[in-house]
């Protein structure tokens, strides 16, 4: 244990003086191809950019932290990774109906597992968010703008997502208190209600 | 006192990775330096996240797997990369199909389902790798930095190898390799996207 911790703790300081000469050489460079540091930083923005896209999002976080572990992690990972594969089946041209219809009803119903503190099985869980991550992805994963990096704009656009569900984690972590939890099932039911009205809109 | 010290290295290097791969990275694919053709070399594999983030989750994964694999990855990699970019550079024209959102893909779900891969796993993915990145790198640096880049190429691969997946083998606590995984998680993300814009209709 103290070998380890102290083998670690001689190889820190190389490293993070390896790590700052490598991020030194950047400003001098980054001219060579325009555009692409544009396309991390929209990808990073995109997720923010839709209240009904950010509802669901923190709704996963919210309900993982109320499941606990191993829920707490696999929801948010299982999410991407979906939403991923529906940008992917947007951007190949495969259509996808209703996804306006599929956004609204994933807040109405993360919404409600929320409020409702609902303990399905963990599959019926991860189905249930997967189900829905298609949809974010499908309509949201394949607006590029142009000139932009497909690749920057993807991992922005992934990472931005992964922080999304980071930060309902951390307000689920309130589930540890009784009012926590009161609160928790509260921010379910306006993101429920919220649903509904995405709901309304969409069908109009 | 050594934990804090632990976590507050930790946070640091976590915030040099960051540094590492923020926007300013731009994904060029000929770096001109102005320092001569190896650190044209070291700057081409920093700023292509094309090939750096499956280098990194390359790492990633052999420090899940433990010390051991950590070197192995270590030595294998630059040597594989070489020999590939020695072949790269007599090849005249590569496929245009979209290599590196398989690596992302494959590497990236391999760090998330933190897979228990038989003895040689990581040395023949490691060579794999090597061999099919160094071969486009080749290819890239005909028109530039040419073998001497792969030199700068080698020495950055064998320091991020080393650091990255030290870093992991050193995590302890079960929620940090969590976080490792779930970093692969988004990588593998990463890759379906790429996948996507190659194919894009």
């Amino acid at each position: 244990m103290s070998v380890s911790r102290k083998a670690a703790h001689s190889f820190a300081v190389p490293l993070l003086v390896a790590l700052a000469l490598a991020a030194m050489p950047h400003p001098a460079i980054a001219h060579v191809e325009q555009g692409q540091a544009a396309g991390f930083l929209t990808g990073l923005k995109h997720p923010w950019s839709g209240l009904d896209h950010v509802l669901a999002m923190i709704a996963v976080g919210l309900w993982g932290a109320q499941l606990g572990n191993p829920a707490l992690w696999l929801l948010p990972v299982t999410f991407p990774m979906m939403m991923s594969l529906g940008a992917l089946m947007g951007l190949i041209g495969m259509g996808l109906p209703g996804v306006e219809i599929g956004i609204a009803l994933s807040s109405l119903l993360l919404g409600g597992m929320v409020m409702g503190e609902a303990r399905p099985k963990l599959a019926v869980a991860v189905l249930l968010v997967g189900f829905f991550a298609v949809f974010h992805g499908h309509a949201h994963g394949t607006e590029l703008p142009p000139g932009q990096s497909g690749l920057l704009y993807s991992m922005g656009f992934v990472i931005a997502t992964g922080c999304l569900h980071g930060m309902g984690i951390g307000i689920g972590l309130v589930h540890r208190w009784p009012a926590g939890r009161l609160a928790l099932r509260g921010a379910g039911a306006f993101i429920a209600g919220m649903g509904l009205f995405f709901l309304a809109r969409a069908l109009t | 006192m050594t934990t804090r010290a632990n976590a507050s290295w930790r946070a640091g290097a976590a915030l040099c990775v960051g540094v590492l791969l923020r926007p300013s990275a731009a994904a060029a694919h000929l770096v001109t330096t102005g320092m001569g053709p190896v650190y044209d070399g070291i700057g081409h594999l920093l700023l292509t996240p094309e090939d750096l983030v499956p280098v990194l989750a390359l790492a990633l994964f052999a420090g899940l797997r433990g010390a051991a694999q950590g070197r192995r990855a270590m030595f294998l990699l630059p040597a594989a990369w070489l020999a590939g970019g020695l072949i790269g550079l007599r090849v005249t024209a590569v496929p245009a199909f979209p290599v590196p959102a398989v690596s992302f893909l494959i590497l990236g779900a391999l760090v998330a389902a933190d897979l228990r891969l038989p003895a040689n796993g990581v040395a023949v993915l490691a060579v794999v790798l090597g061999l099919v990145h160094g071969v486009l790198n080749g290819a890239a640096l005909r028109q530039g930095a040419g073998g001497l880049g792969l030199i700068g190429i080698m020495a950055a691969l064998f320091v991020l190898v080393a650091l990255a997946s030290a870093f992991v083998v050193s995590l302890e606590r079960p929620w940090t390799r969590v976080a490792v995984r779930v970093a692969g998680s988004w990588v593998a993300a990463s890759g379906l996207l790429l996948l996507g814009w190659a194919f894009r209709k």
